[in-house]
C-alpha cells in the first residue's frame, strides 16, 4: 500500500467533468510530477488533495488515513503556490514561522526552525525582509521553506516555478530536487513544462482531459509513450505513415502510424539504422552543440538533431540527403 | 461559503440598499403629499411655476456651463502639456488639483470674500458680474479634481507625443492639436469630467450663499425654512439632475469602451 | 548688442509658459485665499504677528463646537466603514451574487457625491417630525422616535446618520479594491498551514487592510468635518458645529473678531489636513503590499 493513496478520483463542477477516475499510489519520499496542458485536470487533483475542492466521489488516503472530508488546515500538507502567497503583512521569518505560530510552537522552537529552513533554501540572512523586497525566485524559495516548516506529510507545489523566467526556473527547480531528497519528502509537483517534469521527476502521470493517459518514469514516458497523446504532448516527434503493406521504405513495420525521436533519425547511413529514406533539406538550424536539421521525405517534414563536428558543414539547404533510423527506435502510436 | 456567512452578507446587503433606498422613498413620498390625503404633483406645480425657482435654476445652470467651460480650458491644455513637456511636473500639479479635497469649501470662499473685497487689488466682490465670475473661479477650483483626474486619465489612454508629432509634422498649430487631435480623443473623459461638475454645481450652497448670489441652492435652502411640502418636490428635482448626470457619465464610459482601440 | 541666446535658455521659460494659466488660476482661487486665512490666524487687527487667535479658540462655544464636529465626523466615518465594509465585503467575498457589484458601484459613485441641501430635506421626510418612518414606526408600532428612543433628525445622532448617506458608499468606493486586493493564495496558504478562518483574518488578511481601513476612515473623517450644506439645510443653527459657526462668522462676524474667524478656518485645514495625509501616507503603505 502506497503513503499517498488516490482511488477512482471524480470532479466535476456542474455538468462539466474535469478529472476522470484518476488512481495514483505515491510512495514515501517519491517526486510524482503531474503533467499535462492547461485545463487537464492536473490542478483539480492537486486542489483535491489538498482539500481546496471536495471530489465528487474517491478517496484520498494519507498514510492509510482517508482524508476526503478533512478541512485543509487539518491535514498538515504543505503547498507552494504558483506565485505571490507569501503573507505580505509578515516577514520572511514570520512567514516561515507561520504555519508554527498556528500549532502553538514555542517561540524558541520557531526561531530554531525558521533559522534552518531559511539555511536550507540558502537565504539566511534575509529574514528581516518583506516579500515585496524579494526577488520571484527568492520568493519562491521562502515559499517552499514555509511549506516545508512545520513537517507536513505531504508537499504539494503547484506550478511553482511558472511566474519566474528561465535561468532562475532551471537553478530553482534543481535545488527544489536536493531538498525534496534531502527531506525525503513525499512530493506532488503540477506544470505544464515537459522538460521540467522529464528532469526531476521519479515518475510522471500525463494528463489530458481529466483522465491520467500514462503513468511512469521519465525515461519510459519519453521512450514508450503509449499514447499518441503522450507521444505529441512530451517531447518532439515526427510522425510516419506506412504503406498499404505495411511497409515504412520497404522495412516492414506493420500496420498504422508510428512515431521516431529527432535523435533517433539519422543523416546518412547509420550502422544500425534499417530505414533509408530519400529527403530534400527545407532548414537548418544552428544550435551550437546540435544541429537541427528539417527536411521532407515522401511528403513528410522530418526534423532531426545530429551532434555538430567541427569537420564536417551542416547541409546545405535544398540540398538532397538520405535520412535513416532503425525500424526499433519507431513508437507504434495508438 | 456556509450558510452563515451567506445570511450575514444579505442581511447586511439588504440593510445598506434599505438604508438608501428609504430616505429617497420618504422624500419622494412626502413631496407628492401636498395636497391633503390624496398623492398630486401640486407641490411640484407650485415650485415649477414659481419664478423664484425659474431664476435660480436658471441661474446654476448657466453657472454650471460656465464652470464646465473654464474647467476645459484651464484642465484640458494643462494636463495635455504636463503629460507632454513636463512629465516630471506631474505629481505637483496633481497635488495642486487635489487641494481642493483637503480644504475645505467653506475656508476657500471664506478666502475669497476677505481677498476680493472692495477694497483690494481685484475688487470682484464690489459688483455682480465679478461676484458671478468669483462664484465660477470658485466652482472650478471645487470642480479641479475631478475634472483633472478624468481628463488625465483619458489622456493616459492616447499617446500624447505621437498624436501631437503626427500633427505638427501636417503643419498644425498649438491651437489646432488642442481643439481637433487632442479634445476629440479625449471627449468621453471631458464629458464625464463636466458631467460631474454639472452635478456638483447644480445643488451647490455653500460658495453660492456666502458669495449672496440667487443660485438654486441657497433658494432650495430658504425655502425650506418656510415651505411645507416645496422643498422635497425639489429635492427630488435635485436628486433626478444628479442621478441623470451619474447616468450619463456611465453611458460615455461605456461607449468610449466600445470605440476606443485596447493599447 | 545681439546676446547669441543659448537654445536650453529659452526653452525653459518656454515650457513653464504652458503651464502658467493654470499657476495663475490655482495662485488666485486657491493659494493665495486659503494663505490669506492662515496669515490672517496669526495676525491681530493691526496686522502684526500674534499667536492669541488660536489660543482664543479655547473661548466661549468654539472648542465645543470644535469637539461636537469631531465627534459627529468620528461616528459617521466610523459607522461608515463598518457597515461599508460589510457591504463590500458581501459582494467581494460572494455571499451574494456577483452581478449586484456593478449597480452597487455604480449607485456608490452617485450617492458619495451627495451631499447637500437635498440629501437634508431627504432625510427631515424620512426621519423627520412627520417623515415616512417615523409616520410608520407610530402607526403601525407605536413607537414614537423621539420619544421612545430619544431619536431626533435635529440631533448629533440625526446628522450622523444622515452624512452615513454618503459615507457608506464613499466607504464602498474605496475599500472595494482593496479586498479584491486580497489573494485567494493567501487565504488557502494559511489554510494549509493550519489556520482556521478566525487565524487568517486576525493574522493575514485584516493586518494587510489595515492601512487601506484607517486611511478610509481618515478620509471619511474629513469628508464628515468639510460638510457645511446639509448641516445647515437640516439643523440651521440648531446644532453647534465648526462648519455652521464658521458660516455664521463669515456672514456677520459673530465672535467679534475677524481674526479669530480665521484661526477657526485655520483649524478645520489643519484637521482636515492631516486626516487626508494620513490617508494619502497609509495609501502608499498599503499599496506597496498589494503590488
Amino acid at each position: 500500500m502506497s503513503y499517498l493513496e488516490i482511488a477512482r478520483l471524480e470532479k466535476s463542477f456542474g455538468a462539466n467533468r474535469v478529472v476522470t477516475d484518476f488512481n495514483l499510489g505515491v510512495e514515501q519520499g517519491e517526486f510524482i510530477s503531474l503533467l499535462g496542458p492547461s485545463g487537464c485536470g492536473k490542478t483539480t487533483v492537486l486542489r483535491m488533495v489538498a482539500g481546496f475542492e471536495r471530489p465528487s466521489s474517491g478517496a484520498i488516503r494519507i498514510a492509510g488515513e482517508d482524508v476526503v472530508g478533512k478541512r485543509p488546515n487539518q491535514r498538515n500538507i504543505g503547498m507552494v503556490f504558483q506565485a505571490y502567497a507569501l503573507f505580505p503583512n509578515l516577514t520572511v521569518a514570520e512567514n516561515v514561522g507561520f504555519g508554527l505560530k498556528i500549532k502553538g510552537a514555542r517561540r524558541n522552537e520557531i526561531t530554531a526552525r525558521v533559522t534552518e529552513m531559511l539555511a536550507l533554501i540558502g537565504l539566511p540572512d534575509l529574514g528581516g525582509r518583506y516579500p515585496f523586497q524579494l526577488s520571484g525566485g527568492q520568493q519562491q524559495r521562502v515559499a517552499l521553506a514555509r511549506a516545508l516548516a512545520p513537517k507536513p506529510r505531504v508537499l504539494l507545489l503547484d506550478e511553482p516555478l511558472s511566474a519566474l523566467d528561465a535561468k532562475v526556473r532551471v537553478s530553482l527547480r534543481n535545488e527544489i530536487r536536493a531538498i525534496q531528497r534531502d527531506l525525503g519528502i513525499t512530493t506532488i509537483f503540477v506544470t505544464h513544462d515537459q522538460e521540467e517534469a522529464l528532469s526531476i521527476s521519479d515518475r510522471i502521470v500525463v494528463m489530458n482531459a481529466g483522465i491520467a493517459d500514462q503513468v511512469g518514469t521519465p525515461f519510459e514516458i519519453y521512450n514508450r509513450p503509449t499514447t499518441r497523446f503522450v507521444a505529441n504532448f512530451v517531447g518532439q516527434l515526427n510522425l510516419f505513415k506506412a504503406d498499404g503493406t505495411g511497409r515504412i521504405g520497404g522495412v516492414a513495420v506493420g500496420q498504422g502510424d508510428f512515431a521516431a525521436r529527432p535523435e533517433a533519425v539519422h543523416l546518412g547511413r547509420a550502422a544500425e539504422a534499417d530505414i533509408v529514406l530519400p529527403a530534400t533539406v527545407e532548414e537548418v538550424h544552428f544550435l551550437g552543440s546540435v544541429i537541427r536539421v528539417t527536411a521532407t521525405a515522401a511528403g513528410a517534414r522530418i526534423a532531426l538533431d545530429t551532434f555538430n563536428r567541427p569537420d564536417v558543414p551542416p547541409p546545405a539547404v535544398g540540398s538532397t540527403v538520405e535520412l535513416s533510423l532503425s525500424s526499433r527506435d519507431l513508437i507504434p502510436l495508438k | 461559503m456556509s450558510l452563515y456567512a451567506r445570511l450575514t452578507g444579505w442581511i447586511v446587503l439588504l440593510f445598506g440598499l434599505g438604508y438608501f433606498i428609504v430616505p429617497l422613498v420618504g422624500l419622494t413620498e412626502f413631496s407628492l403629499k401636498a395636497r391633503r390625503g390624496v398623492y398630486s404633483f401640486d407641490a411640484y406645480a407650485k415650485i415649477i411655476g414659481d419664478p423664484e425657482f425659474q431664476a435660480t435654476f436658471s441661474y446654476s445652470v448657466v453657472m454650471a456651463l460656465v464652470t464646465i467651460a473654464m474647467g476645459v480650458l484651464i484642465v484640458v491644455p494643462t494636463a495635455f502639456w504636463v503629460r507632454l513637456k513636463m512629465p516630471w511636473a506631474r505629481p505637483y500639479v496633481e497635488f495642486l488639483t487635489l487641494l481642493p479635497l483637503v480644504i475645505p469649501a467653506i475656508v476657500i470662499v471664506f478666502g475669497y470674500i476677505r481677498l476680493y473685497n472692495t477694497s483690494s487689488f481685484l475688487p470682484l466682490t464690489g459688483t455682480a458680474t465679478g461676484t458671478n465670475l468669483l462664484l465660477a473661479f470658485g466652482y472650478t477650483v471645487l470642480a479641479l479634481p475631478y475634472m483633472y483626474r478624468a481628463i488625465d486619465t483619458g489622456l493616459r489612454t492616447i499617446d500624447v507625443a505621437t498624436l501631437t508629432e503626427a500633427a505638427q509634422s501636417l503643419g498644425a498649430g498649438w491651437t489646432t492639436i488642442l481643439t481637433r487631435v487632442i479634445l476629440p480623443n479625449v471627449l468621453p473623459a471631458v464629458l464625464s469630467g463636466a458631467f460631474l461638475t454639472f452635478a456638483i454645481v447644480i445643488g451647490e450652497f455653500t460658495l453660492a450663499a456666502l458669495l449672496d448670489r440667487p443660485a438654486f441652492g441657497p433658494y432650495l435652502q430658504r425655502i425650506g425654512a418656510n415651505k411645507p411640502y416645496e422643498p422635497f418636490a425639489l429635492s427630488v428635482i435635485a436628486f433626478a439632475i444628479t442621478w441623470a448626470c451619474m447616468g450619463l457619465i456611465q453611458l460615455v464610459t461605456r461607449f468610449s469602451k466600445h470605440t476606443k482601440a485596447q493599447p | 548688442m545681439a546676446a547669441p541666446s543659448p537654445k536650453p535658455r529659452r526653452q525653459l521659460p518656454l515650457t513653464w509658459l504652458g503651464l502658467m494659466p493654470f499657476v495663475i488660476f490655482v495662485t488666485l482661487f486657491l493659494i493665495l485665499p486659503t494663505m490669506h486665512i492662515v496669515v490672517g490666524a496669526f495676525q491681530d487687527r493691526t496686522g502684526a504677528f500674534t499667536l492669541q487667535n488660536l489660543r482664543d479658540l479655547n473661548t466661549g462655544t468654539i472648542p465645543s463646537s470644535y469637539w461636537v464636529s469631531v465627534k459627529i465626523s468620528v461616528a459617521s466615518a466610523a459607522l461608515g466603514c463598518l457597515i461599508g465594509f460589510g457591504m463590500a465585503a458581501a459582494v467581494v467575498f460572494g455571499a451574494v451574487p456577483r452581478w449586484v457589484k456593478s449597480p452597487l458601484m455604480t449607485f456608490s459613485g452617485v450617492a458619495s457625491n451627495f451631499a447637500g441641501v437635498p440629501l437634508a430635506f431627504a432625510f427631515l421626510a424620512t426621519f423627520g417630525p412627520v417623515g415616512l418612518v417615523t409616520v410608520f414606526m407610530r402607526n403601525n408600532f407605536g413607537i414614537v422616535l423621539s420619544r421612545d428612543i430619544g431619536f431626533n433628525i435635529l440631533s448629533f445622532w440625526g446628522l450622523t446618520v444622515t452624512y452615513l448617506f454618503f459615507q457608506i458608499p464613499l466607504m464602498i468606493l474605496i475599500i472595494t479594491p482593496a479586498l479584491e486586493g486580497l489573494r485567494r493564495e493567501w487565504r488557502e496558504a494559511a489554510e494549509v498551514l493550519g489556520a482556521s478562518t478566525a487565524q487568517y483574518w486576525r493574522m493575514v488578511a485584516l493586518p494587510i487592510l489595515f492601512p487601506s481601513l484607517l486611511g478610509t476612515f481618515a478620509l471619511l473623517f474629513a469628508n464628515a468635518f468639510g460638510a457645511v450644506a446639509t448641516a445647515i439645510a437640516l439643523t440651521g443653527s440648531a446644532l453647534n458645529i465648526v462648519p455652521i459657526q464658521l458660516f455664521a462668522q463669515i456672514r456677520g462676524d459673530v465672535l467679534g473678531n475677524p481674526n479669530l474667524g480665521y484661526a477657526m478656518a485655520f483649524g478645520m485645514i489643519v484637521i482636515t489636513a492631516i486626516a487626508n495625509v494620513l490617508y494619502i501616507w497609509l495609501r502608499i503603505r498599503a499599496e506597496r503590499w498589494l503590488k
